[in-house]
């Protein structure tokens, strides 16, 4: 297990209260609704940042939102630390417990409460996955349009606590464009409501505050999202580039032109042959790097918006375009670029970083990317959102040494300081958690950080909800 | 996903194996959701990834089972929907195999739970067995809800509940029937156990269709269960009995007149089969013929999907095809039923939900009735709501299971195919169409 990323020391004094604590959350939640037996709380211990693993104190699987009101409010009256969970599917280690914790699962929230389609809105519960949305209301001619890769499993609720985005974020925008109101209980038990079925509410913008705040202001238990029509049609086409430089500095120009098409996601070789491998689509192996680009409307208005790309494509020296000839093609395409992280478990263990950056530093960054890891005796493969400039770079490395685990770690922050570097910053999607914990100094300001831990502090003066994520553990005013 | 095991403990080719399958899982998650129990339960324990946890950890300390990890691993129908959803490859199939073999050699069940399970293991497999103890369940099957209230006897309360009303008269299944003039193959088929029992009539459909095109049936002297049952509770020497006894009989056979495919008609059974050369990988008399034996094993849509039938007339009838999790998971067999339906004349349907196991899954019905009944009710509803006139499915667990819940007639895909090219109306559905 890798020891670089520090936890904070468990409280003795939970830890010597354990049993009490059991006996009292057993009351809450019945004895189907709390999982304590030691052995049964291993498979807590991580998310999909598995590097680090924590056991923690408990593990509460309430089946509503009194049942999370009364958990947090005992809790804090204990001072207890709460570590809030969806599907676990945190690259950052958002949902990675520790020892002193109760992790409160949202898994068996998993209804969806109402879908108003005069409205165009779902109100749903937070263990609902991201998915599930678009396909309940996909019969009738909407989707709901933040899609991060994982949308198979993961839930709306850490949706919302990472402002999720995905492919087709760069037309549609990421959760925090998408998401409409919330109900959310503090970490006091209080329950409050934020937002509706209405674009904007008055006041402050705090839905805005909620969205991206990795489960340290409150835990929200449902959500009001937009839904949005289906276009009329959808054609993602790959596009072929001898280098990465070459598709970097055509995603620059596209973008540059003011055209904005549904999606750009950017693979380079070895990404490319890892997805082909397991999906069968159909990617070009012989070119250097592969970009698919989604139009969508009417037939006109793709072939015209097609017809511009492949213009700037060609200025550079684009070796083939090839546009999918049916659904269950497209389906293939889509399937192999969202299964890209997994599919990359099959040739080596990896990390995902996650630094955005400005479009025109895209290709300087995806060069020194390479350089890095090379540095380090690594291999990379580069997968991800090129046309907001979301980089994941995923450095491969042997899980099983400690050695090359330690290198891929320090590349992998050597990257993402090159990201903040080249104007941009750590995290486009993936949050903070606790794998770039330490090197939120590197983008703030001490000024910076102690405001938005002033924040924090408004909604959670005991800093007990997510406790070790986010903010660097010095320099943390004493709770 | 890292690992930790010593030298010693990866000595044993069993660690090993599930070893290089834990190191290929990256946590990503994405199996939970495809998962049956996770989506019915809500608890990672009772999921892949939960499972693969505990799993790992129980390996790792080389610990004995211990009744969480029973009650999680127990959990889990082997619907392998995990397998198909994953995208690193994770064997979840053999892991979950060593486990159970782990808990049946290292743990000691409570005392009702080991009688039902040695019952399942002495009657299930064996035909004559069988049908003489459904005769004895009729009699107990006004009990069944009694006997369902108390916890400890559930299992007995499902395995009445289950009895059919009716048992079929036993039935000789290879017939000599002549083949038609052109001759495409010659083939074995699998003549199983519970299968031949509750539903002669699917073999006997396979063996007309098959005549009809030209295909001749190897009689095969010998064989039986394919092992499934017993390899799913973890009792893996009685599952390679088996496995042994069906590769020589098979092995006879391929040596004197050769084979073209063994057919099987219970996907459940094909999944295993074709595994068989995985299973007896470590018995050096052995592990060559099973290798043989797996490569020839053939779902009989894999095969008729080879023999390009005729496109018939439109038949006017709405199947909804079900395809058992073995067919889609385990076999990965999953346009080519649909198809040969279609090609047959039949419109073709597909539920919602269609990854999701019916909660039949071998004994999982009797042993874990609560889940199944959930997953079994969920199953109906998605398959109602196409309003077809027909179920169509390969597996005859499913058959049992979903037939059980509703009153659209449930067949075997070969019954309707064979009926659509030239058979009699399949048993069950004459008087409906």
């Amino acid at each position: 297990m890798s020891e670089k990323i520090e936890f904070l020391q468990p409280r003795a004094a939970v830890l010597q209260r354990r049993e009490t604590i059991i006996g009292d959350l057993l009351e809450v939640l019945g004895a189907d609704g709390l999982i304590h037996e030691p052995r049964e709380l291993v498979p807590f211990e991580t998310d999909a940042f598995v590097s680090y693993r924590r056991l923690p104190l408990a593990v509460a699987l309430p089946r509503n939102t009194a049942q999370v009101s009364t958990t947090l409010k005992y809790c804090q009256r204990y001072g207890i630390p709460v570590v809030p969970r969806g599907a676990g599917t945190s690259l950052s280690g958002g949902a990675i417990p520790q020892e002193d914790a109760v992790v409160i699962g949202l898994s068996r929230m998993s209804k969806i409460l109402e879908v108003d389609l005069f409205n165009r809105t779902a109100t749903v519960q937070a263990g609902v996955t991201n998915l599930s949305i678009s396909e309940t209301v996909s019969p009738e001619g909407f989707f709901y349009a933040p899609d991060p890769s994982s949308q198979l499993a993961c839930t709306i609720g850490g949706n919302i606590g990472m402002n999720s985005g995905g492919a087709h974020c760069l037309k549609y925008g990421v959760t925090t464009n998408n998401l409409l109101g919330v109900k959310m209980v503090l970490m006091d038990g209080t329950v409050i409501d934020l937002g509706g079925k209405y674009l904007d509410s008055g006041g402050y913008d705090l839905l805005g505050l909620i969205c991206g705040s990795e489960g340290q202001l409150g835990i929200v238990t449902e959500a009001t999202v937009r839904l949005l029509a289906k276009p009329e049609g959808a054609r993602p086409v790959l596009f072929g580039f001898e280098t990465s430089e070459h598709a970097g500095s055509c995603v620059s120009d596209i973008i540059a032109a003011g055209i904005i098409p549904v999606a750009i996601e950017f693979m380079d070789k070895p990404a490319i042959e890892i997805c082909e491998a397991f999906a069968g689509a159909g990617y070009p192996l012989d070119v250097g790097a592969l970009l698919i680009v989604e139009v969508e409307g009417s037939e006109a208005e793709m072939d015209d918006m097609l017809a511009s790309i492949v213009t700037i494509a060609r200025r550079h020296e684009v070796k083939t375009v090839r546009k999918c000839q049916s659904a269950t093609e497209a389906a293939l395409i889509w399937k192999g670029r969202k299964s890209a992280f997994g599919a990359t478990g099959r040739i080596a263990d990896y990390i995902c970083m996650d630094g955005t950056v400005p479009l025109s530093q895209l290709s300087y960054v995806l060069r020194r990317t390479g350089e890095i890891v090379e540095s380090y005796g690594l291999r990379v493969a580069n997968v991800f959102h090129a046309g907001d400039g979301n980089m994941h770079p995923l450095i491969l490395f042997n899980a099983n040494d400690p050695v090359e685990a330690a290198k891929a770690e320090e590349a992998g922050n050597e990257i993402l300081k090159l990201c903040v570097d080249a104007g941009g910053c750590l995290t486009g999607e993936h949050g903070v958690g606790i794998e770039k914990r330490d090197l939120m100094r590197h983008q703030y300001a001490e000024v910076d950080l102690s405001q938005q831990m002033a924040v924090r502090a408004a909604f959670d003066p005991q800093w007990l909800l997510n406790p070790s994520k986010v903010f660097p553990l010095e320099g943390r005013p004493a709770a | 996903m890292q690992t930790s095991f010593t030298p010693e403990q990866l000595a044993d080719p069993q660690v090993a194996e599930s070893e290089k399958i834990l190191r290929k899982c990256v946590h990503c998650g994405f199996c939970t959701a495809t998962c049956p129990t996770y989506v019915t339960l809500g608890n990672e324990l009772d999921s892949p990834r939960g499972r693969i946890y505990l799993i790992k950890d129980m390996l790792e300390n080389s610990r004995p089972a211990d009744a969480q990890v029973v009650k999680h691993i127990d959990r889990c129908l082997s619907c392998l929907s995990c397998t198909t959803t994953c995208p690193s490859g994770v064997d979840y199939m053999h892991l979950v195999d060593h486990a159970r073999i782990h808990i049946e050699n290292t743990y000691r069940r409570p005392l009702i739970d080991r009688l039902i399970r040695a019952v399942l293991a002495a009657v299930l497999p064996y035909p004559a067995r069988f049908r003489a103890a459904l005769r004895l369940a009729k009699l107990g099957k006004p009990f069944a809800p009694l006997i369902g209230k108390f916890d400890t006897l559930k299992p007995l309360g499902a395995m009445l509940a289950l009895a059919p009303e009716h048992v079929p008269a036993a039935r000789q299944t290879v017939s000599a029937a002549p083949v038609s003039a052109v001759r495409r193959g010659r083939v074995a088929i699998l003549s199983g156990c519970a299968q031949s029992v509750l539903h002669p009539g699917i073999n006997a459909a396979t063996v007309r269709l098959l005549n009809r095109l030209g295909v001749e049936i190897a009689p095969v002297e010998g064989e039986g269960c394919c092992g499934a049952l017993v390899h799913h509770m973890g009792r893996e020497e009685q599952a390679l009995d088996f496995a042994r006894r069906n590769v020589d009989a098979w092995t006879r056979q391929i040596e004197a007149g050769g084979l073209d495919a063994i057919i099987i008609t219970a996907s459940g059974c094909g999944t295993t089969i074709k595994d068989y050369g995985h299973m007896l990988r470590l018995d050096p008399a052995y592990a060559d013929k099973a290798a043989r034996v797996s490569a020839l094993a053939k779902d009989i849509t894999e095969y008729l999907a080879s023999l390009d039938l005729p496109r018939q007339e439109t038949k006017g009838l709405t199947v909804a095809y079900h395809s058992a999790c073995s067919m889609q998971h385990g076999q990965k067999i999953t346009m080519a039923p649909k198809l040969l339906l279609k090609n047959a004349g039949f419109t073709v349907r597909d539920p919602a939900e269609g990854h999701l196991c019916c909660g039949s899954a071998g004994t999982y019905n009797i042993l874990q009735p609560d889940i199944s009944a959930q997953l079994k009710a969920r199953k109906v509803r998605n398959i109602e709501a196409t309003k077809a006139d027909v179920i169509a499915t390969g597996n005859i667990g499913c058959m049992t299971q979903i037939g059980s819940g509703t009153a659209i007639p449930i067949l075997h895909t070969v019954e309707l195919l064979d009926w659509a090219y030239g058979g009699p109306k399949p048993e069950g559905f004459a008087a409906k169409a």
